[in-house]
C-alpha cells in the first residue's frame, strides 16, 4: 500500500493538483489539532453550567464557541438513569471528529457497525459496561448530515468540582456511548 | 446500492476488539491517504456523497479484506480516474505521463488551518411535510445508486423525532446531479419494529432520513391490510 500511495502522491504532485507540504500539514492537523479535547471541554462545561447545557441539548451546532465550527448538524444527547445513548455509523465512519478527533479503528470496523444497532447491550458488555435491564438503549445511526455527541452522566461524589477537574473524568468512549465516565 | 458497506444488523463479524494503545494513523501511509483524499476533495471533482459511493461500490470481497484507508485509496484512485484527472496508465506507471489539462485552485496551508466540515444546510424549497410526533414509514427502496437509507430501516414504521434542517440530498448529490436540498429528520424506530421480538425490548434506533425516503404512515389502512391477510 505504501508504494501505491506514494505513486498516487507523485502523480498528483507532478500534475500540480497537490502540494506535498500541504499534505504534511493535513496529517499534522488531524494528529495533533483537530478535535483534541473539544468534547471533554464541552461535557465538563455542560456539567457545571446549566445554561450552556440547555443550549447544547437544544441546538448543539450553534452552542459551541469554537473557532472551527461544526458545519454539519451536531446533536448532543443526554444520558440519564432511564436512557443510555450510543452512536454508530452502520454505513461507514460518520463521526463528530471536530469534537472527538478521528474515530478509533473499532468504530469503523465491521463488528461494531453490524452489531451496535441490533445487540447494543452485548456490544456494551464487551466494553465492560453493564446497564440495568430497565435502562432503555437508544442507538443513533449517523446516516446523514447529522453527527451525535453523547453527554454522559456525571459521576456522583464530584459535587463542587471545577470544570478542569471534571474534564479529567470524561473519556472519549463515554461521549460515543460505549463507555461511562471515570469514577473520582 | 445494496452492498457490503451497509452492515447494520449483520451477524458473524465477531467481537469488537477495542485497542489498548490508539494512534490516529497506524502507519504513515494511512495519514498520507487521508491527506490526499482531503486535498483531492478540495478540487471539487466529486461531492462528499460521490466520494462515499466510490468506496461503497468497491467489490464486496475487496471492501471486506481491505483496511479502512486502503478502501479510501482505492476509492480515490477510482474517483480521480473517472474525473479524468489521473489515467489508469499513470497509476500503473507510478508517475505523471501527461500534464494536467487545467490549472486547478489547489489546497494551501491557509486552507488546512481552516479544515472543517462544510455545511450542507440549504434554504428550504418547500415547507417540511412532517412534524415531530408524526408516524411515518420508510420506503422500500433498492436503488443501484447511492442511498443513505440502510437496508435494516427500509419499509419500517417509525416516529419523526425532530426536523434537522434542509440538506443536500445524498442520493442525487452522489450521482452528480444538481444540488437537491431536502428536509432531513431524525426518525426513531423501536427494536421490535426493526428486529422482531427477540433482541432487546428496551431498544430503539434512530436514523437521519431524508423526506423523499418517507411516507406518512396511515395506521387505519395498515390495520385493514393486516386483517385482510388473516
Amino acid at each position: 500500500m505504501q508504494a501505491r500511495v506514494r505513486a498516487l502522491e507523485t502523480i498528483l504532485t507532478e500534475k500540480g493538483y497537490v502540494d506535498p507540504n500541504v499534505l504534511d500539514r493535513i496529517v499534522d492537523a488531524f494528529e495533533t489539532k483537530i478535535g483534541a479535547r473539544n468534547g471533554v471541554r464541552i461535557v465538563a462545561r455542560a456539567w457545571t453550567d446549566p445554561e450552556f447545557e440547555a443550549r447544547l441539548l437544544a441546538d448543539a451546532t450553534n452552542s459551541l464557541g469554537f473557532s472551527s465550527p461544526v458545519g454539519a448538524h451536531l446533536i448532543a444527547v443526554e444520558n440519564t438513569p432511564r436512557i443510555h445513548n450510543m452512536v454508530v455509523c452502520t454505513l461507514g465512519s460518520c463521526y463528530p471528529w471536530e469534537v472527538l478527533r478521528l474515530p478509533p479503528v473499532w468504530y469503523k470496523s465491521a463488528p461494531y457497525r453490524s452489531r451496535a444497532v441490533i445487540e447494543p447491550r452485548a456490544v456494551l458488555a464487551e466494553f465492560g459496561v453493564e446497564l440495568p435491564a430497565h435502562t432503555r438503549i437508544r442507538v443513533w445511526d449517523s446516516t446523514a448530515a447529522t453527527r451525535c455527541l453523547v453527554l454522559p452522566m456525571r459521576s456522583s461524589g464530584t459535587e463542587g468540582w471545577s470544570e478542569e477537574r471534571l474534564a479529567d473524568l470524561v473519556t472519549r468512549d463515554s461521549m460515543i456511548g460505549t463507555g461511562l465516565v471515570k469514577s473520582p | 446500492m445494496n452492498s457490503i458497506h451497509d452492515m447494520g444488523g449483520m451477524h458473524g463479524f465477531g467481537p469488537i476488539g477495542p485497542e489498548a494503545d490508539e494512534t490516529v494513523f497506524h502507519s504513515p501511509w494511512k495519514g498520507r491517504v487521508m491527506s490526499l483524499y482531503r486535498a483531492a476533495g478540495f478540487l471539487r471533482l466529486w461531492t462528499i456523497d460521490g466520494g462515499r459511493a466510490m468506496i461503497a461500490s468497491l467489490p464486496p470481497a475487496t471492501y471486506l479484506t481491505a483496511s479502512y484507508y486502503a478502501r479510501w485509496l482505492m476509492g480515490l484512485e477510482r474517483g480521480l480516474e473517472r474525473a479524468g484527472v489521473v489515467g489508469a496508465d499513470e497509476i500503473a506507471a507510478g508517475r505523471s505521463l501527461r500534464p494536467a489539462h487545467s490549472r486547478p485552485r489547489i489546497m494551501t496551508a491557509a486552507n488546512v488551518a481552516n479544515i472543517r466540515r462544510s455545511s450542507f444546510e440549504h434554504p428550504a424549497p418547500a415547507p417540511a411535510r412532517f412534524k415531530p410526533g408524526d408516524r411515518v414509514r420508510t420506503l422500500n427502496l433498492n436503488p443501484k445508486t447511492h442511498t443513505r437509507l440502510p437496508r435494516y430501516a427500509r419499509g419500517k414504521e417509525g416516529v419523526i423525532e425532530a426536523i434537522r434542517g434542509c440538506h443536500v440530498f445524498s442520493d442525487t448529490a452522489a450521482i452528480g446531479a444538481a444540488e437537491d436540498p431536502r428536509w432531513l429528520y431524525t426518525v426513531e424506530f423501536s427494536g421490535l419494529q426493526l428486529w422482531g421480538a427477540d433482541p432487546d425490548p428496551a431498544l430503539s434506533v434512530s436514523i437521519g432520513a431524508f423526506e423523499p425516503d418517507l411516507a406518512r404512515h396511515e395506521r387505519a389502512r395498515h390495520r385493514l391490510c393486516r386483517d385482510s391477510v388473516r
